[in-house]
């Protein structure tokens, strides 16, 4: 699923560009200057809590919403200024919007009935699609006869009956308790890629953002906090922000003291030795102020002391998450603060740490980070 | 492009002017407008004529001449009959609206307590006698409350009674006949805003210790205020100017303001004094619909 | 808990029985052969034959029909048109002075509603020279315009509670706004339509009142004619009717409750 960084943006040109969009409602702004592009073929999540504007961004590619100002230019045309009704885009609603009226069949023609197409082209269209979704048993059912995954897949398969040149979906699990959720994930993917469509989704699951889709973008205020692929997203993430929306970080408030080509020194007051990181850090001198940022699957726990100066610190077991497949470490400090460390448990009955046994914490030296606070 | 967008904007607007404005015209000319023309000829002389009333504005050499005539508010205030009237009408309104709470509240009470599928059968019960005639359902208290009617005949076959009890033609048959007609209006509004209420709030108060009629007075009472209010004032405002039931049941020295201005408008064709009596009225009903209808738009915004 | 749920059912029950007891005997007595209401002798069907052999209450039967017809028609568009206003354009000019055309009529007494518009009638007569006469024309205004206000209720208040991305989801597909109302939300809120024309309908059936006032000569309908023979005393005819009519009231109610449920648990069976 995780393709390289090297995105296919740079063939294809920008599919979908997003260009300085703004939406204000009376004077709350809700999407605050966002440029994205977004390339042919790719499965775009925007990754945001409620309220961080990801929908209204949403609504506004669909053409439910009109920017105050900006342009989202789609296959080299602006569609700004076009009716919902006549952009070449369709749109999977949380709630899926079925037409409780209509039976399945039915409500995937609906888009081809619009559009005059011949009849007979429907049915093989609304035939062809129900196979894509696997519901062709249930042609003639109505939506309340479905079950929830079912009705997903209807709701897809309307979606993209009409071929749009973009798929937008708002949500997409939301509906689905949490066992289909992880099932639906993968088999609504394989129908996206096997379409080819682009699509744009909307969703408050980091999970689900990084299972389906192969670029993500945060959201935060209206924001952008920073776009990437998923692993950009997880392992460089450009801001503080970013690096606590996805996953735990373990953070330490300091200043740089060395700040060489090729590496950096950090002095916090948090942890009694020094941080080190691997790589140089471009940092105004008036303004040493850094944040240290390592992820909890990035430190190991021992009971010996760790060799060297950096990088390093001791603390007693303060607690036990155990997982099944990995164990959560809360280790204390002496200052009293908390580290995440997660240890795999590979053998089923290894001798582990145990609670108030004293261990030491470490990492290595290219897994740390260094933000700006 | 930006052409057709632009036109294609317009056509909307202007469609949806036409939305507001077909009801809107269609509300105002056939329900506000006619207000007016009741202030006007409340201020009017009954006249023998067609129509039997004298213009206020006449033409006249060439000039307007204002005729306002306040004779019809003088004759209320000097016959005491119409006092009477309006305090009856009050009186009567008042009660039966305490009458059909104390009735209706539990019956909404017991509909929102029972399961889903149950409650609907329930309400069809209620609405039910709503649906079919009105003036038959009155009617059909006439055959009951007689002399010689069903309920006399039972009390006299029960020995309870020896003699007739003289009900039919007092206010006491207009109270049941009141009470009867506009239960529903009372029940709709009470059951609607009590099934909203979250029964855990009731079991929460009684794990506390709260007795039953503690916490029901606490917590459910206050907590319906908006479904008693809606009820209150569908029953009270329509039976202040009811005129079939008193008519119907009631005696003639139950003198209420819907029966009078009936009386004055058919009986003794004085449309003007008919209308000086229903402006009074719609003075007097002023605050209470002004009332209900903030409670309307309260309701009606909340469900967004 | 126990307590006060048996107070409210027995409250419950008493207060059924006041609402149907009265009915029950209006169908009981409807066969009964004497003409004298009270005394019982002996089962008869003979009051329904007078009924339909009596023309001028038949003639009045059709009338009501007729006028309630048009009544709800025009009500439930004029509803439909004022829900769509009320709750889906947002604040617009003139939304509150809407919502007070609609709320008053609820709660409006039939004397003043009857009295303002005959009053409104006779001046455009006068003025305009239009209506020319008072009739079933002018009970049809009367009818439709208070059938309006109870339509909005009905219709609007399903229209606030419906998802709006039915709708977005019809334009989205390619719909313009008038064709997505009228094939997707049209039929969704049918339901709605048809209870809040069947409301304006047995409202416009039922007005004795305002009828009164703005009928003329010759444009009785059933109200007036019952309220009429009502006046006079207890008549066995009338029971006869009372009784067809809740037959048929009774019948409507049942289909229309008996499909629901059928649907629902249809729905259910198949989806597990």
């Amino acid at each position: 699923m995780i393709e390289p960084s090297l995105s296919r943006d740079g063939v294809d040109g920008h599919f979908l560009q997003i260009r300085s969009i703004v939406k204000t409602y009376d004077d709350v702004v809700a999407v605050n200057d966002v440029s994205l592009d977004i390339a042919k073929g790719d499965i775009f999540a925007l990754l945001g809590a409620s309220g961080s504007g990801k929908s209204t961004l949403l609504r506004m590619l669909a053409g439910f919403e009109t920017p105050n100002s900006g342009k989202i230019i789609l296959d080299g045309e602006d569609i700004v200024s076009l009716a919902p009704y006549r952009r070449p885009i369709n749109m999977m609603f949380q709630s899926y919007a079925l037409f409780p009226h209509m039976t399945v069949e039915q409500n995937i023609a609906y888009g081809l009935k619009q559009d005059r197409m011949p009849k007979a082209m429907i049915a093989d269209k609304v035939v062809q699609m129900l196979r894509l979704v696997h519901m062709e048993k249930y042609a003639k059912r109505k939506p309340e006869q479905l079950s929830g995954g079912q009705r997903q897949r209807v709701a897809l398969a309307r979606s993209l009956a009409k071929s749009p040149k973009l798929l937008l979906l708002d949500e997409p699990m939301g509906a689905l308790d949490k066992k289909l959720r992880n099932r639906m994930q993968l088999e609504v993917v394989d129908i996206i890629e096997s379409v080819g469509v682009t699509c744009v989704m909307v969703t408050h699951d980091q999970e689900e953002a990084m299972t389906m889709a192969n670029r993500i973008a945060i959201m935060e205020e209206g924001s952008i906090v920073q776009s990437g692929t998923p692993r950009d997203i997880y392992e460089a993430p450009n801001s503080l922000q970013a690096a606590e929306f996805i996953g735990s970080m373990n953070l330490f408030r300091g200043a740089i003291t060395v700040d060489a080509q090729d590496h950096a020194v950090i002095d916090s007051d948090e942890i009694n030795n020094q941080l080190y990181v691997s790589y140089g850090v471009t940092t105004a001198i008036e303004d040493k102020h850094v944040v240290f940022a390592v992820r909890p699957e990035k430190t190991l726990i021992s009971r010996d002391q760790p060799q060297g100066e950096y990088n390093w610190c001791r603390g007693v077991v303060h607690d036990i998450a155990y997982l099944g497949g990995h164990s959560v470490y809360h280790i204390r400090l002496n200052n009293g603060k908390i580290l995440y460390s997660f240890m795999v448990n590979s053998d089923r009955f290894a001798d582990q740490p145990t609670w108030e046994e004293q261990v030491y914490v470490y990492w290595s030296d290219d897994s740390g980070l260094v933000l700006r606070p | 492009m930006k052409k057709v967008t632009e036109r294609l904007k317009r056509h909307a607007e202007h469609g949806k002017r036409w939305v507001i404005a077909v009801p809107t015209l269609w509300l105002m000319l056939f329900f506000a407008l006619p207000f007016l023309i009741v202030l006007k000829i409340a201020f009017a002389e009954s006249a023998i004529a067609i129509p039997p009333y004298t213009q206020l504005l006449t033409m006249a050499d060439d000039a307007f001449d204002l005729h306002v005539y306040f004779g019809n508010f003088i004759f209320l205030t000097e016959d005491a009959l119409y006092l009477t009237a309006y305090l009856n009408s009050l009186k009567m309104a008042a009660i039966s609206t305490f009458l059909c709470l104390l009735i209706g509240y539990p019956m909404a009470y017991h509909i929102a307590r029972a399961k889903p599928s149950t409650q609907t059968v329930l309400l069809l019960l209620i609405l039910l006698p709503s649906w079919t005639s009105f003036l038959i359902r009155i009617y059909a208290w006439i055959g009951i409350l007689k002399s010689n009617g069903i309920l006399n005949n039972t009390l006299m076959w029960l020995g309870v009674v020896d003699q007739p009890l003289a009900i039919l033609n007092t206010n006491v048959a207009v109270y049941i006949g009141i009470v009867y007609a506009y239960l529903p209006f009372m029940i709709l509004p009470l059951y609607a805003n009590l099934v909203k209420h979250d029964h855990s709030l009731i079991e929460a108060s009684q794990d506390l210790g709260a007795r039953w009629l503690q916490s029901f007075w606490r917590i459910t009472f206050p907590l319906s205020r908006n479904g008693i209010i809606a009820g209150c004032m569908l029953v009270f405002i329509p039976v202040v100017g009811e005129y079939v039931i008193p008519e119907l049941l009631g005696g003639t020295n139950s003198i209420v303001i819907g029966k009078v201005l009936w009386q004055e408008f058919f009986n003794n064709r004085d449309w003007p004094l008919a209308s000086s009596l229903a402006l009074i009225m719609l003075l007097l009903l002023m605050l209470p619909i002004h009332f209900f209808r903030k409670y309307q738009e309260k309701e009606w915004e909340e469900g967004k | 808990m126990k307590q006060p749920i048996r107070f409210s059912s027995v409250m419950f029950w008493f207060g059924m029985a006041f609402l149907y007891l009265p009915m029950l005997s209006l169908v009981i007595y409807s066969f009964n052969s004497s003409r004298l209401v009270t005394v019982w002798a002996g089962w008869s069907t003979k009051w329904y034959g007078e009924l339909f052999r009596d023309e001028g209450l038949m003639a009045a039967v059709w009338r009501s029909l007729e006028v309630a017809f048009w009544s709800a028609n025009t009500a439930v568009c004029l509803g439909v048109l004022a829900s769509v206003a009320l709750t889906r354009f947002g604040r617009f000019r003139g939304r509150s002075m809407l919502h007070s055309l609609v709320a008053a009529p609820l709660v409006m007494p039939d004397v003043i509603i009857g009295l303002s518009l005959l009053l409104m009638f006779v001046s455009m007569t006068d003025v305009l020279g239009w209506p020319q006469e008072r009739g079933l024309f002018t009970i049809w205004i009367a009818h439709a315009t208070f059938g309006t206000a109870y339509a909005t209720v009905v219709i609007s208040s399903r229209l606030k509670e419906l998802d709006r991305s039915f709708v977005e989801a019809a334009m989205d597909l390619g719909a313009a706004p008038v064709k997505a109302f009228v094939q997707i939300t049209l039929p969704i809120i049918m339901p709605a339509l048809v209870s809040a024309w069947l409301l304006a309908f047995t409202l416009s059936l039922d007005d004795v009142v305002i009828a009164s006032f703005v009928s003329g000569p010759g444009a009785t309908t059933l109200p007036i004619e019952v309220f009429s023979s009502v006046r006079l005393g207890v008549s066995p005819k009338i029971n006869a009717l009372a009784t067809l009519i809740i037959l048929i009231v009774s019948l409507v109610t049942l289909v229309a409750w008996w499909l629901s449920r059928r649907k629902l648990k249809r729905d259910k069976l198949v989806r597990s």
